[in-house]
């Protein structure tokens, strides 16, 4: 579960995030769309405590970010753009490394079962150098699973995917959908924004301006959301520029 | 798990990825042999007591191995923005940093092991005596807790080559300045008694910047 | 804004009159030394200016844990004021220190003789690294951030490379020793007043210098905050 109340955070002079309000209910899908430069990344990276807000409050199951973080890490898992696995270490051997910095109990079997629920069982042995963008996109999932968060937060996971990886994604996220997992997904497809969630958010300028929850909303109805919520917004801007 | 034990895993992993490949090692070999010969050549010209020169061609060899060495050891955190992975971690910040320090001790132990008897050869001394071994432990020990601070500020720059010599050569002089006369004064046949100030000076060296080190770490990652 | 004005006012007509108060006293009225004559004089400059190098490191210091633990914009500018103004200065006292060298052991460079010449040099080195260190940085928090930790490290060492230089000084016996603080009360005053002067001209340029940091960070504000107006 996750609560944020008027979160800000500025580089310098520049606001990334300015006011944001959002929670996600335990065991929701929420996932956030946006064009670069929205402050996506931002935002995730501040849940997952790589990053001090600037101003606001945010609650991870209950915690308060600001004075818990230690306890909050336990629960998050985080998948970002880059992969975090170390390029010269088998799966297996990467796995094991942040199974112990993680304290995991019965590593051995867990790190069997996540191989196999990603689909690298057969590459177990191989160095994580050798491995496709998506096997590594997808150990990295394995990698953030490995301590059994609550949280999960993914920050545009299909980055840089084929279809055919894209697919694998797509049911891997599927399969790790539990009703206890509060996952925050972000993405700047809108099509891939609509498949798994339950609600939809659209972030622009470090605010949200759209929320809206899934269930009867088609591609179309989102593309039209989008280009009202934001591309008129930057129209509109430029000329009375 | 408790402090230590993932201090020592952090270690392993390092330990494990350099087994792997290699790279650290051969590259600071082939690069401190390459050194010992442009020395070899360069004084060999003007000096005939091998062993006035010896200490100092130790010392700078031992120093810019170790440039190599932190370099290297924090890019592989780099690639792939694992050092995120290590703070996403439940665990205080000071852990990496241990773990890291211990990793870039033991490396370039193991290569100043490799060039003693390389550089005894050479220079026709006997290099691996003991009050020689603990010297360039303590030595190195200094190098190695303020190189690792050093090497994570440095990585974050344009130019993370040229700039951790820059950082780390004005702040590590007092090391090799008594490093250098304690391995004088031991090749010389001193006592140990009359190089004793330079060994605690070594010591309080290496345990002040090892508690500067410890506590700023935090602010640079 | 009168207030401050009058603050900047007075420290300028202090350092002002300060200094030539100074001029006077060490060409004037302080006594031409037996030995060397009027290249002595350079003597009472060298001294104040590696005063002053080494007390505005130490301002740096103080100014970057400021830093660390308040986050204040602030802190970096006076932090990084005090570099520029301490690099100054003492590049002034390595330039002095080779002259007053050069008369006193007949070379410009006398390593064994001199270890504060080497000392004020090596601070000269840390002070470039520091700068280039925040050349080579881009974001601003976080050029701030690590030059606050690396003039922690580098104060710190300050003590050791001072030691163990002069320990490296004393195996090589000196021929004979300098006077020391066995000045002529004359020369006693003129050499405090000076270390008084510089130190008050140092801080004149710190307050200035640091105005202008923090206004030159208002203009870059005010240029970001058109800059994403006009972005929509």
């Amino acid at each position: 579960m996750i609560q944020i109340q008027g979160l800000a955070k500025s580089f310098g002079h520049t606001f990334a995030l300015q006011g944001v309000d959002l929670e996600v209910a335990q065991g929701e899908f929420l996932t956030i769309v946006g064009p670069n430069g929205a402050g996506k990344t931002t935002l995730l990276r501040i849940l997952a405590t790589l990053l001090r807000p600037t101003r606001g409050l945010v609650h991870i199951d209950g915690l308060d970010l600001a004075s818990r973080s230690s306890e909050i890490r336990r629960r998050i898992g985080f998948v970002s753009h880059q992969s975090l696995v170390y390029a010269n270490l088998t799966a297996e051997e990467n796995l094991r490394f942040y199974g112990r910095i993680y304290d995991v109990p019965v590593l051995e079997e867990r790190v069997g079962m996540l191989l196999n629920l990603v689909g690298l069982e057969g590459r177990r042995h191989d160095r994580a150098r050798t491995l496709s963008r998506g096997m590594q996109q997808r150990l990295s999932i394995a990698r953030a699973l490995i301590h059994q968060p609550s949280v999960m937060l993914l920050d545009e996971p299909y980055t840089g995917l084929d279809q055919q990886a894209t697919e694998m994604l797509r049911q891997l996220l599927q399969s790790i959908i539990t009703e206890s997992r509060t996952v925050l997904m972000t993405t700047h497809n809108l099509e891939r924004a609509l498949e798994l969630c339950d609600r939809l958010a659209i972030l622009a300028k470090g605010r949200i301006v759209y929320e809206t929850q899934k269930s009867s909303l088609t591609l179309a109805d989102l593309q039209q959301a989008y280009r009202r919520h934001v591309e008129n917004r930057l129209t509109r801007a430029e000329g009375q520029a | 798990m408790n402090f230590l034990a993932k201090v020592l895993t952090i270690v392993w992993k390092d330990v494990l990825a350099e087994l792997r490949t290699r790279e650290m090692f051969s590259s600071m070999f082939v690069f401190s042999l390459l050194l010992i010969v442009i020395f070899n050549f360069s004084f060999e010209l003007r000096v005939d007591n091998m062993a006035k020169v010896a200490p100092g061609v130790l010392w700078v060899t031992f120093a810019f191995a170790s440039t190599l060495e932190l370099n290297r050891s924090l890019s592989l955190e780099m690639e792939n923005d694992c050092l995120e992975g290590l703070f996403l971690a439940p665990m205080d910040r000071s852990v990496i940093y241990f773990g890291k320090m211990l990793g870039n001790l033991i490396f370039i132990s193991i290569i100043e092991a490799l060039m003693l008897p390389i550089f005894s050869v050479l220079f026709e001394l006997n290099l691996i005596q003991p009050s020689l071994l603990l010297t360039i432990f303590l030595g190195t020990a200094g190098i190695a807790a303020v190189g690792t601070l050093l090497s994570a500020i440095a990585v974050n720059t344009r130019a993370r080559e040229v700039m951790l010599p820059v950082l780390l050569f004005p702040i590590i002089l007092p090391v090799v300045i008594s490093a250098v006369r304690v391995t004088g004064g031991i090749l010389d046949g001193l006592p140990l008694a009359d190089l004793a100030h330079w060994l605690r000076f070594l010591i309080a060296f290496d345990i002040i910047f090892l508690v500067v080190s410890y506590m700023t770490f935090d602010y640079v990652v | 804004m009168s207030r401050r004005f009058r603050l900047h006012d007075f420290v300028n007509w202090l350092s002002g009159l300060a200094m030539i108060g100074a001029l006077y006293l060490v060409f004037l009225y302080a006594p031409t030394e037996a030995t060397m004559g009027n290249v002595q004089r350079i003597f009472y400059f060298h001294v104040s200016s590696a005063w002053v190098g080494f007390f505005a490191f130490f301002v740096t210091l103080v100014a970057g844990i400021a830093y660390l633990r308040a986050g204040k914009r602030h802190w970096d500018i006076v932090a990084l004021s005090s570099v520029e103004i301490g690099m100054t200065f003492t590049a002034m006292a390595v330039i002095t220190g080779s002259i007053w060298a050069k008369s006193t052991w007949n070379a410009w460079w006398p390593w064994q003789q001199e270890p504060r010449l080497i000392m004020v040099t090596i601070l000269l080195l840390l002070y470039l690294a520091y700068l280039m260190l925040r050349a080579f940085l881009e974001e601003e928090e976080r050029k701030a951030r690590l030059a606050a930790v690396y003039g922690i490290v580098a104060f710190a060492s300050v003590p050791f490379t001072f030691m163990s230089i002069r320990w490296w000084q004393r195996l090589h016996p000196v021929v004979f020793e300098r006077e020391g603080i066995h000045l002529a009360p004359a020369m006693l005053v003129t050499f405090l007043f000076c270390l008084a002067t510089f130190t008050i001209f140092y801080f004149t340029l710190l307050l200035h210098r640091t105005r202008l940091g923090t206004l030159a960070d208002e203009a870059e504000g005010l240029k970001q905050k058109l800059r994403s107006q006009e972005g929509g």
